[in-house]
């Protein structure tokens, strides 16, 4: 289990990265944490020409926390922002969801924008993206441009990023204040991949609820004014309309009740 | 609790004495075998292995793959044919097996070629480029339906997949099912699972031409009666198959049995590279190719009367062997025979053994070997037994129980239990692990309405296995003609050396058990030193030790066989020492005492000689020995048990020879909303005989108790009814981690010594895989009033068993849905189906769909495609997902073309990354404005691609038709309108677009 | 800007265990396979190559990483401690070493660096560790032989936030 041959550009700056993507496209992939790709790699899932490997560029690796919300780089681990203060208390949904996002052993090298970049549809970040209505910030030699996570997270394993394009930033917006916040996953193993992970913001009894492990690519919904009378059938034509699928892990069924179950537990104890 | 290095009586055996193992792996100074340095210019190989569970090989090219930089050889299974024989099994079959494929593949991961090259990175580099065409055929998983007349056949030359079927009769059970009040039957599925080493196999071997053998180092773990199956396939005597083991084993728990064929596959390919070959077998081989337990279906009766006394049992076993019969195969079911009544006083039983072959990994040896399966029958029916009594499920058991006074006792099918105390076990446990306050806790959670059950287990644990047990499987004619099997013969070495220490080289080749620290407490204690005067190797070369058929560490041989071995051969050395000694001191050798270094006149400790003193005599000053006896001192005892007799004319075989006993209960809850099955608490009791170690035995409990936690709640290896192999990494076969683990109480009872070992002790690394499974799934079947448990346990499979029907659709969403675009992979095949508009007219559609160069647009990632007649095309795709690609050779058929209304497709992808077979129809219907192409499709995925991708499969699926659909839309109708198209699209314009 | 060729081995040089080391390595050798064979460190086990197992865990700048998961090229300029810097000498058996000894925290061993290591980052961090924080980073470093009790006993001796018996 060893990688196929390729090439390793060692990128100093963003502008090296998008030069080698202007030139390689889809031929290239970025390496930053590699806590997905190099397994792929070693699997032969992906088999490369060019990796180009951006941990050598300054001023990537920055946390901003702003009024608006945290903007981290391309090269920020997931075991630094859930080990940043200011911005944990300023998002504690990141903070509860991380500790779902692999061992310490994978977060202390894997990114956050590679966990975007590489859209698992069970992965927790772009989750978090979706339901707080963030955006990436893409570069190209074309150009740099924001782009929503409804219009990035496009499917399974897909993106809206060009070939060309790396990201380079993620922003997660605060949700409104006052706003109560929750997560809940339920997996097969501490770590395991989400079988199904639920994130809500509510303010009031107005709840938005976010959804991964379910459909191609996490799920957004602002299900309005609910209360337990209405929730139940809100969360049954919801879980209905994902649908879900049948894996080794659990069946399409299972992952439709644990959004009309666990949902429900999740809902209720936010808006409490 | 900590352990200790100091003992203040002398006397190590008992102690909780620390490892002797531990400096050199706490350092990270083992010397596993990948970690042994190589002959220069060793090669490293790589295997090819099928995608296809079952598929005929028409050619293989390797020439491309020589072409590769770096790659020395590549051997495939007509190369290593001249130079073999098949590897032979314990009976009679005509199946022609030698570790890779010839002919044909018959599951998947099965080796076809071997790469060897000058490292492991370029070796995997030119597997791409071996060109195999296959053809494939149906495969069969299951053993019943393997058994049916229709089944597809494995191999051919054996006539069916039913490669044995045997009827044995112990006592009179036909009589006792009509004379008994009553009668009941359950069927059990038991799953595959296997304990993963961390280490997988290893091997460097090497030809050696001036004797014509070969040279192997691997972590192969014995039995080494598999030396001769080795030897003989390789076509050289038993002497010129070397075999090796590293230093320290990284783990085996059985697995690194059946590494052998890959030995043999190894060592060909050294000869025909002409140089050493090493392999370390990475983690995907070995989830897909190793070795796994047999899973088994039962279906078990007991014939029992009102007052609880079960007088009968009946059994038909369907044993799962997968593709293949590897030696010892299919021992772990008559390894159980003996004790098919396990723990229980029932004088008549019927077993009737169906060995089944499927395409699926062949199995080997896992811990437990065949108890795990066979106890989950008996005790699932004991509980059954119960409940149709309206008994509590202990009374019934306890009822039953072989009764202290009847030991040794003989069971119908033969074993000779040596010791016990059941009773007292099942005593102390019910006290120690508080019984009363967990039913209490039960009926307070049930009086709240929570789902919580109380489950019990009981288990005879066999040790140290009968070499001839095997043989049970023949007639009694058969065995006639082949003359007797029986006995397990341990051996040991021990020399004192000229300045007086001792070495001792045992047959053990232990995978981390803590042997050195045991032969060397059992050692020091015999001869009176101190420990750290004892040096234990047990790093077995076969043309340098001493070993017998039996030696290796397996089915719990170690504390009975291996410990006499090393206690005879220590008696020995002293006797030696002793008759030196007195010569000098002027008292009788029986007279001497070995203490503290020292050989000490019993009645005058005053006269006494250094051990070390009469350990150097030997050496320095021959002429000081007695007359006759040899110099130096070096004695070898070869030790067997004589309660280890050949299978009766009458089918009884007292299997093994030591056996221990174990009895568990535990308190389990299952969440109705997630099925999760939460263990509140969990008893374990074992009476192993005496206990040379506790901090080693209490290690051997945990440990077992985890693995068969994780066989309970996590761990299955997964096929497709069409054979595809989806458990094939980590992630997907799942092992329970630190958070996940459960800390048992263990409770402190009895230890009766085996009558029949020389220290009284019995095995204890397996009572838990014959438990627990059972005691797990008879709480859970306690919790929610089911009978037909299967594990593991999975949440969304114990959800549906304590969920009705799922709550329906609402009218919107069901009329919302339309054609349905989802997937369905619940069975053999991902099956789906939708349909797109296309605003064009059918015939538009029609001509893009037979037209080559607009099909090779619009088939996701097709470079090149040929249309060799009318309905025939084939071409090089590049498809996937995201990042993950992979090229595959394509060949389309289409088939009752109906212009312009509809056609059949059939295809199938081939590439490094897997295979695909696939059909489907397409149905075009015209409308106002445009055309509704509809289509359904079913998709069988196998290879690399199933095996670890298994998660995101269907979506991958359904993208890829997705894109096909939006490419024909765009080719057959360039005007249209883009449509935002794909399930997730529909889905976000569904939930407003908010998202 | 670097390219790297495929095929072709540049040097890598960082610090192993406090001392500095030069290496050869292709674009595509992972650290894991660079520390056993081209340098000899094989105290750092492998035992799934897809980052599940946590055999292979060693520490970078301080940090415990699955070295499977990593290029050799990456490590360049970095510290990079693996088991065989736990203990220096004979004499020196640290104290998470003297813990597993004392508990029969293990058996076969294989998995043993990969658990140091994990633990090692946590010592680093100075501070103590309930035995709930122990379990969950040892969640990411599989044991098959002891069923993890001895395990977290031991780590708990060393880190843990009470004391106990």
């Amino acid at each position: 289990m060893k990688p196929a041959p390729f090439d390793l550009c060692l990128a100093e700056s963003v502008a090296d990265v998008t030069a080698a993507l202007a030139e390689h496209g889809e031929a290239a992939r970025i390496l930053a944490g590699g806590q997905s790709l190099m397994a792929m790699l070693n699997m032969r899932l992906t088999e490369p020409q060019l990796v180009i490997d951006i941990s050598g560029i300054p001023d990537l690796d920055r946390i901003e926390v702003g009024k608006d919300g945290i903007t981290v780089g391309a090269l920020v681990r997931q075991a630094e922002l859930a080990a940043h203060e200011e911005a944990m208390a300023a998002l504690p949904i990141i903070a509860e969801a991380l500790t779902h996002v692999g061992h310490m052993q994978t977060r202390n090298r894997g990114t956050v924008c590679g966990s975007l970049a590489h859209a698992d549809p069970s992965a927790e970040l772009p989750l978090l993206l979706l339901l707080l209505g963030g955006h990436v910030t893409l570069a190209s030699a074309r150009g740099t441009r924001q782009v929503a996570a409804s219009d990035f997270l496009v499917g399974m394993l897909s993106t809206a990023r060009a070939p060309d394009e790396m990201v380079t930033h993620a922003h997660f917006p605060l949700p409104p204040k006052g706003a109560r916040s929750g997560f809940r996953e339920i997996s097969r193993r501490h770590g395991d991949f989400a079988i199904v992970a639920l994130g809500c913001i509510a303010q009031g009894n107005s709840v938005r609820l976010g959804i991964g492990g379910v459909a191609d690519a996490p799920v957004a919904v602002d299900l309005g004014d609910v209360t337990p009378e209405t929730l139940p059938e809100a969360l049954n034509a919801l879980a209905w309309r994902l649908g879900g699928y049948d894996d080794i892990h659990a069946t399409a069924r299972y992952r439709r009740e644990l959004i009309r179950r666990i949902g429900r537990d999740l809902i209720l104890e936010t808006i409490a | 609790m900590v352990g200790t290095t100091e003992v203040d009586d002398g006397r190590y055996v008992g102690k909780r004495v620390l490892r002797v193992e531990d400096q050199t792996l706490l350092r990270g100074r083992g010397k596993f075998v990948d970690d042994l340095p190589v002959a220069p210019g060793t090669l490293h190989a790589a295997f090819l292995r099928s995608p296809h569970a079952h598929a005929r090989i028409v050619s293989i090219d390797v020439s491309e793959a020589l072409k590769v930089k770096g790659v020395k050889a590549v051997v495939t299974g007509e190369d290593i044919r001249p130079y073999t024989r098949p590897l032979i099994v314990g009976f009679k079959n005509p199946m022609d097996y030698r570790g890779i494929a010839m002919g044909k593949v018959r599951y998947v991961g099965e080796p076809v070629a071997v790469v060897c090259a000058t490292d492991r990175y370029r070796a995997e580099d030119a597997l791409a480029r071996i060109k195999v065409e296959y053809e494939p055929l149906a495969a069969v998983v299951d053993p019943v339906k393997a058994c049916e007349d229709d089944a597809p056949v494995l191999h051919e030359e054996a006539g069916s997949n039913r490669v044995s079927r045997r009827v044995f009769t112990h006592g009179e059970p036909m009589a006792a099912f009509a004379l008994a009040d009553r009668s009941t039957e359950i069927t059990i599925r038991y799953p595959r699972n296997s304990i993963t080493p961390m280490e997988t196999y290893g091997i460097v071997a090497e030809y050696q031409p001036d004797t014509g053998g070969y040279d192997v180092l691997s972590n192969f773990q014995g039995p080494f009666s598999v030396h001769t199956v080795m030897a003989i396939a390789l076509k050289v005597p038993g002497a010129k198959l070397r075999h090796r083991s590293p230093p320290n084993s990284g783990g085996s728990f059985g697995a690194k049995l059946t590494i052998f064929p890959y030995i043999v596959v190894l060592a060909v390919c050294a000869r025909l590279a002409g140089r050493p070959v090493k392999w370390i077998e990475d983690r995907l081989e070995h989830l897909s190719s190793s070795s796994v337990a047999p899973n088994r279906v039962t279906r078990i009766r007991a014939a029992f009367d009102d007052d609880g006394t079960v007088h009968g049992l009946r059994m038909e076993h369907f044993d799962d062997h997968g593709a293949y019969l590897r030696a010892p195969m299919p021992a772990p079911i008559y390894r159980m025979h003996g004790l098919s009544t396990n723990c229980y006083r029932i004088p008549n039983v019927e077993v009737i053994n169906n060995i089944c072959m499927t395409n699926k990994c062949p199995t080997g040896a896992v811990r437990g070997f065949g108890g795990p399966q066979l106890y989950f029958a008996i005790e699932r029916v004991m509980a059954k037994v119960a409940d149709e009594l309206g008994r509590d499920p202990l009374d019934v058991m306890s009822q039953n129980l072989i009764r202290a006074n009847q030991f040794p006792y003989r069971a119908p099918a033969g074993a000779l239990i040596d010791s016990g105390d059941y009773q007292q076990v099942v005593a102390d446990t019910v006290e120690q692990g508080g019984l009363e306050d967990l039913k209490r806790r039960r009926d307070e959670a049930r009086a709240e309405g929570r789902l919580y059950g109380i489950g019990y287990a009981m288990a005879v644990e066999p040790s140290q296995s009968n070499m001839g047990y095997i043989s049970t499987l023949k007639t009694a004619e058969e065995r006639e003609k082949a003359g007797p099997k029986d006995g397990a013969v341990a051996s040991c070495t021990i020399s004192v050396d000229p300045l007086g220490s001792v070495s001792v080289i045992g047959d053990s080749t232990p995978q981390g058990q803590g042997h050195q620290t045991t032969l060397s407490q059992i050692v020091a204690d015999e001869l009176g030193i101190s420990i750290d005067k004892v040096q234990v190797n047990l790093e077995t070369d076969t043309q340098k030790d001493n070993w017998s058929l039996a030696a290796g560490n397996y089915s719990c041989r170690f504390s009975p066989a291996s410990v006499s071995a090393a206690k005879t051969a220590a008696e020995r050395v002293r006797q030696k020492m002793a008759i030196i000694a007195s010569r000098y001191m002027n008292v009788t050798a029986e007279e001497l005492d070995f203490k503290d270094d020292w050989i000490i006149a019993r009645n005058n400790p005053e006269n006494r000689l250094e051990f070390r003193r009469v350990g150097g005599l030997a050496h320095w000053s021959p002429s000081s020995l007695p007359d006759g006896m040899d110099a130096g001192i070096r004695e070898v005892a070869y030790w067997n048990a004589p309660e280890l007799t050949p299978t009766s004319a009458k089918d009884e075989i007292n299997t093994s020879l030591a056996y221990g006993f174990a009895f568990d209960f535990c308190g389990v809850e299952v969440d109705p909303d997630t099925g999760e099955v939460r263990i509140d608490r969990y008893v374990t009791a074992h009476d192993c005989g005496t206990i040379l170690n506790p901090g080693l035995a209490e290690g051997q409990i945990r440990g077992s108790f985890a693995s068969a936690l994780g066989a309970s709640m996590y761990e299955e290896f997964v096929y497709k009814d069409d054979g595809t192999f989806l458990s094939g990494t980590f992630a997907d076969y799942l092992i329970a981690t630190a958070p996940e683990a459960v800390d048992p109480i263990m409770v402190e009872t009895v230890a009766t010594p085996s009558p029949f070992t020389r220290l009284g002790a019995k095995g204890i690394a397996e009572g838990n895989q014959y438990t627990t499974p059972v005691c797990l799934a008879n709480a859970v079947a306690d919790a929610i009033g089911r009978e037909d448990i299967v594990l593991p346990l999975t949440p969304a499979k114990v959800f549906e068993w304590v969920n009705g029907e799922e709550e329906a659709p609402p009218p919107d969403v069901a009329e919302d849905e339309g054609p349905d675009d989802r997937i369905d992979y619940s069975g053999d095949a991902l099956r789906g189906s939708g349909s797109t508009f296309v605003p064009t007219t059918p015939e538009q559609v029609w001509d893009t769909l037979m037209n080559p160069d607009e099909m090779a647009a619009i088939i996701p990632g097709c470079k090149s495609l040929d249309q060799l007649a009318d309905d025939h095309f084939t071409g090089t795709v590049s498809m996937g997902v995201g990042p993950v690609k992979g090229t595959f050779d394509a060949d389309i058929r289409l088939a009752n073309l109906d212009k312009p209304n509809s056609a059949d497709i059939t295809g199938s992808l081939i590439g490094s990354l897997g295979s695909s077979r696939g059909r489907g129809q397409v149905t075009l219907e015209p409308s106002d404005d445009g055309v509704t192409v509809s289509y359904t499709y079913e998709i069988h995925l196998s290879g690399t691609v199933a095996s670890v991708g298994g998660r995101l499969l269907s979506g991958a699926a359904r993208s890829l038709v997705n894109q096909f659909f939006r490419a024909l839309v765009r080719r057959a109708a360039p005007d249209a309108k883009p449509q935002k198209d794909g399930l997730l699209g529909r889905m976000r314009g569904w939930l407003g677009g908010t998202s | 800007m670097k390219i790297l060729k495929d095929g072709v081995k540049a040097p890598v040089t960082f610090s192993l265990n406090g001392e500095d080391i030069e290496g050869y390595a292709e674009p595509r050798t992972l650290l894991s396979d660079f520390l056993r064979h081209e340098l000899g460190a094989s105290g750092t086990h492998v035992a799934c190559e897809h980052g599940v197992c946590g055999a292979c865990t060693v520490s970078v700048d301080g940090k415990a990483v699955r070295s499977c998961l990593m290029l050799a090229a990456q490590a360049e300029g970095k510290d990079v401690q693996t088991i065989e810097g736990l203990s220096k000498g004979d004499e020196d058996f640290g104290d998470l070493q003297e813990a597993f000894h004392q508990r029969f925290a293990l058996q076969c061993g294989f998995c043993t660096p990969g658990m140091l290591m994990t633990l090692a980052s946590l010592k680093g961090t100075g501070r103590s560790y309930s035995e709930a924080e122990i379990r969950d980073a040892l969640s990411g470093n599989i044991c098959r032989c002891t069923g993890y009790r001895e395990i977290v006993d031991a780590a708990l001796d060393v880190l843990g936030d009470q004391v106990k018996a």
